[in-house]
């Protein structure tokens, strides 16, 4: 079975279904009888309702019904909720302001809900709600951090006064305080981290459905993680209870940490579907999706690195406004926070660290986690630190990441991790050869003639996936264990199905699943299934986010493999008449150790079902075991990657010549995917790094709010990837695996920034690094060589 | 309501429609053909294109009763029963899609592209014609390569004049 195995490069299982146009999403999902969902958003970024006059469009054909807060209020319908307690340096835990599913006395981002109107059609919905009447009172708006904690300035929640929801703080002040103080050199940087919005193209949808004989409720949604979205619709935010509410993702067509949240949409939607006995669909347009998906990043960063004379680290102190929007969507407060900070160490071996980071409020839409989440923010800082260092000191970039790496393993850093294995060095010497680092002198050579700037840039980074050890999140401040379970079911026949937490939005879960049980119980992978994304199905699961469906998600199963294997050896001791001690399992093939005696995976299902070579009192009969998986640890994959680039001084314009990627992710289960998930990460980084900024304006205006505005990276913008590995197993799961779903994406913007910097000579430039921006930073830099 | 006649995927259909449907409604909405998806509503993303009397066209920016009598083919009626279009076999086989919510778009641009550039496309040439095309998986690497190969494989099998 080595061919489907673990290991191998298999087409996708899935891909059937996509390429001809039958992959069923929650869009394509129409229940009989339905009604259409439309939100009323605010046009203002702060202001309070007055009033909402909704006779006019009552009135208007096709309307079946229009709520607004009041409705959800009169119901006992809660706010969301964010799920991680965090708390301030002075101990006080965070302030987080109410977040009515829509909204109540006051709109605090331009895209807030007001009302939902439902309709016949989408159209008549659409219709209806030009005439909703909403008397506002505009009030001023906190747009820029900046602008946030400065005395007077407008209020988001009363809660939080001065906008502030933590003040938060990671490390040892006084040792890092020391490490400054005995430092050879010491080099500083602002760094701004953009705003990004995570974009997966399929937009968020939702379709409630309420059946009125069991009084229970079906909700189809666009989620990474449906059972997470159960237990909140149910327990905080008062649908249902769990048994009487039913939650279905289809087929999601990517989420990046989008669609983790549980959002104010398919709350409304579920509920209204009771309230107007029809079942409620709504489907967000992209403008919408703009306006109201959780966004990214969006960090203004001082940090400050202390060398020795030698150029080895002594310290690390950064200082970090985390901008967390409007509202504390699910996860954002962790972002910023454990899973940020915990990283600055990079791959480095540096004594001291100090982080502080404000999370703070303003008129726009709620930040939470985009791929990587946290962890792009701390290595584009930590990465930017180092290549800026190395440059201030004179040493080669590379040289100097050398010389500071980590080396002994388990490596215990001043904030938090202890990574576990890795070998950065075999990293960093494969892509030096990959990007024939030796001849950059010659091909800037080259391009110089052609009148380019060439420049080239590192990133070593790493990264903490296979999130997490609930244990250890809960005592972080997590509201939820972070395992992840499985069933495996084997019929009578053999075949196998497999019901995981997990929850695939593209990254082939249902290929590479029945890999794992392909090489497990050696049988083809088309006799595996692999049920996921619908909580009448699959009891309960954490879902797919944090690169944590191979390490924790495959890691489940494994260990429910392990009691199949164990009850079948049973099975075939009574079939083959021999202690099970004495039985073998190989290659799909039960057999007595030392004799000739075999048989198969699936006559021992068969035998199982039918029970007639035991009794029940010796043996149950059937084959169905289930386990929950909760990790040991993080898993720490890490890597080089190197970017270089050609700049025309002349339009600042950048284009990529060459991408060198060199990734650990420990054991691989599939290369061909793995390698697919490192190139759509790259092309984010990139877009993050050249193209991509979500920009308000000074009133709280998204002015980049489709994809006219907002410049998503293109074919044409991109380069293809060498991409290429190195191994070390990871010891924390029973599979040696790492993750790989978010690491191109945190890798990619400290290397094109480090090549952009090193092109232009000077570090005044931020992301995203436009033609514009770029012509302005080589002006500023040399403005007579560039209008020469 | 205006009444449009079509030929999709090779059945002539007639439906009375409310005047302002467009071509992705009429297709996902009326004819239960959920292939063809809408992933913007500015004419950028490409996931809504289909062949209008042989042409890629974006669905999500024509009115139905515009191409009245039109024969429309969507990426349902791209494979001939179980065989795929060589298209739709090299996206499978060079791993051109993850998610696939942009694929059925990918593909049907992609066919189009052989039609008008030939079967022997280079990676430059095939990034620029995926201008209209939003992908935000597979960083596009893959989906190159699945369309170098497929417009090869078209052009051995006879189906890029089609
Ligand atoms: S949906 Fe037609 S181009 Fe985006
Ligand atoms: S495969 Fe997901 S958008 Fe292209």
């Amino acid at each position: 079975m080595s061919g489907t195995g673990i290991g191998a490069r298999v087409l996708r299982k899935e891909d059937f279904r996509f390429i001809t146009g039958k992959g069923q999403y929650t869009d394509d999902v129409n229940r009989y009888g339905q009604a259409h969902a439309v939100f009323l958003r605010s046009p203002h970024a702060h202001a309070e309702i007055l009033g909402i006059k909704l006779d006019a469009a009552r009135a208007m054909p096709g309307v079946i019904d229009i709520f607004t807060g009041d409705d959800l209020a009169a119901d006992k319908i809660g706010g969301l909720i964010c799920g991680w307690m965090i708390h301030s340096k002075d101990g006080t835990p965070m302030k987080a302001g109410a977040h009515p599913a829509l909204a109540q006395g006051k709109v605090r981002y331009v895209g807030d809900h007001v009302a939902v109107i439902i309709a016949e059609t989408q159209a008549q919905a659409r219709d209806a709600m030009e005439k909703i009447v909403v008397d506002y009172k505009v009030l001023a708006p906190v747009v820029a951090m900046a602008d946030a904690v400065k005395s007077g300035a407008p209020v988001l929640h009363d809660v939080a006064p001065d906008n502030t929801v933590y003040n938060w703080a990671l490390g040892d002040e006084a040792a890092t305080q020391a490490a400054f103080a005995k430092a050879a050199h010491v080099t500083k940087l602002d760094i701004v981290n953009n705003r990004l919005v995570p974009n997966p193209m399929e937009p968020r949808a939702a379709v409630g459905d309420w059946d009125s004989g069991q009084d229970a409720f079906t909700l189809y949604t666009t989620s990474q993680n449906p059972h997470v979205a159960r237990l909140v619709l149910s327990a905080f935010i008062g649908i249902a209870p769990e048994h009487k509410l039913r939650v279905i993702a289809p087929d999601v067509g990517g989420g990046f940490g989008s669609k983790i949240f549980i959002y104010a949409e398919e709350t409304v939607c579920v509920w209204a579907a009771k309230k107007v006995g029809r079942p409620v669909k709504w489907v967000a347009d992209r403008t919408e999706a703009f306006l109201s998906d959780a966004h990214g990043r969006d960090h203004v960063t001082h940090a400050e690195m202390a060398l020795d004379a030698s150029g080895k680290i002594l310290g690390l102190r950064v200082k970090t406004q985390a901008n967390l929007g409007a509202y504390l969507s699910t996860f954002s407060s962790c972002v910023p926070t454990y899973l940020y900070a915990p990283l600055l160490s990079g791959q480095y071996d540096i004594p001291a660290i100090y982080v502080e980071v404000d999370g703070l409020y303003t008129n726009t839409a709620p930040v939470d986690a985009y791929r990587g989440a946290g962890r792009p923010e701390a290595t584009f800082v930590i990465e930017r630190m180092v290549e800026v260092a190395a440059r201030e000191v004179k040493q080669d970039p590379a040289e100097f990441r050398r010389r500071n790496f980590v080396r002994q393993f388990p490596h215990q850093t001043p904030v938090i991790m202890c990574y576990d294995a890795g070998d950065y060095d075999a990293a960093l010497t494969k892509a030096l050869e990959m990007s024939d680092y030796k001849n950059i002198g010659a091909r800037k050579a080259e391009s110089a003639k052609k009148g380019l700037l060439r420049g080239i840039g590192f990133s070593a980074y790493i990264e903490a996936c296979g999130i997490a050890p609930s244990a250890a999140v809960g005592s972080l401040g997590a509201g939820v264990g972070l395992w992840e379970s499985a069933e495996v079911r084997v019929n009578p026949v053999g075949t196998v199905e497999i019901l995981t937490g997990s929850h695939s939005h593209g990254q082939g879960h249902e290929t590479t699943f029945a890999q794992l049980v392909s090489e497990r119980l050696g049988i083809s992978i088309d006799n595996v299934a692999i049920v996921h994304g619908d909580t009448d199905k699959v009891q309960m699961g954490m879902g797919t986010y944090g690169s944590r469906s191979g390490a924790v998600g495959m890691s489940a199963i494994s260990k429910a493999l392990d009691k199949i294997e164990a009850k079948a050896k049973k099975v075939a001791g009574f079939v083959l008449e021999a202690s099970p001690d004495d039985i073998e399992f190989k290659d799909g093939k039960f057999s007595v150790r030392g004799t000739d005696k075999e048989i198969d995976f699936a006559s021992v299902a068969l035998q199982a079902y039918i029970a007639h070579k035991f009794n029940g009192q010796e043996l149950e009969p059937g084959l169905k075991e289930s386990a929950f998986w909760d990790p040991t640890n993080f898993t720490f994959p890490a890597g080089v990657h190197i970017c270089e680039l050609e700049i025309d001084p002349a339009t600042g314009v950048t284009r990529i010549d060459r991408w060198t990627a060199v990734d650990d992710f420990g054991n691989v289960i599939n290369p061909m995917i793995v390698e697919g998930q490192v190139h759509g990460g790259i092309a984010q980084g990139v877009g993050q790094a050249l193209l991509e900024g979500a920009v308000y304006d000074a009133s709280g205006q998204l002015v980049t709010a489709s994809y006219m505005d907002y410049s998503m990276p293109r074919a044409g913008d991109l380069p293809s990837y060498d991409v290429g590995m190195t191994q070390t197993a990871c010891p924390s799961n029973p599979l040696g695996i790492k993750g790989c779903g978010e690491a191109g994406a945190i890798a990619a913007p400290p290397a094109v920034m480090n090549a952009i910097t090193d092109a232009i000579g000077h570090e005044g430039i931020d992301m995203p690094a436009t033609p514009l921006a770029l012509w302005r930073a080589i002006q500023k830099a040399a403005p007579r060589a560039a209008a020469e | 309501m205006a009444s449009v006649t079509l030929s999709v995927n090779g059945k002539s259909v007639t439906r009375d429609v409310d005047a302002r449907t467009l071509l992705v409604e009429f297709l996902r909405e009326h004819m239960r053909l959920t292939g063809t998806h809408v992933g913007c509503d500015t004419t950028q993303c490409g996931c809504c294109t289909v062949h209008v009397n042989g042409e890629a066209m974006k669905s999500c920016t024509l009115l139905a009763v515009a191409v009245d009598g039109a024969t429309i083919t969507t990426i349902e009626g791209l494979a001939k029963g179980q065989d795929l279009h060589p298209m739709q076999a090299a996206f499978r086989e060079h791993h051109g899609l993850q998610c696939g919510f942009c694929t059925p778009g990918m593909i049907m641009s992609a066919v189009d592209m052989v039609r008008r550039k030939g079967t022997d496309l280079d990676d430059k040439t095939i990034r620029e014609e995926l201008e209209g095309n939003i992908c935000r998986c597979t960083g596009y690497h893959n989906i190159v390569k699945a369309i170098h190969y497929g417009a090869e494989a078209m052009g051995k099998a006879g189906t890029a004049a089609e």
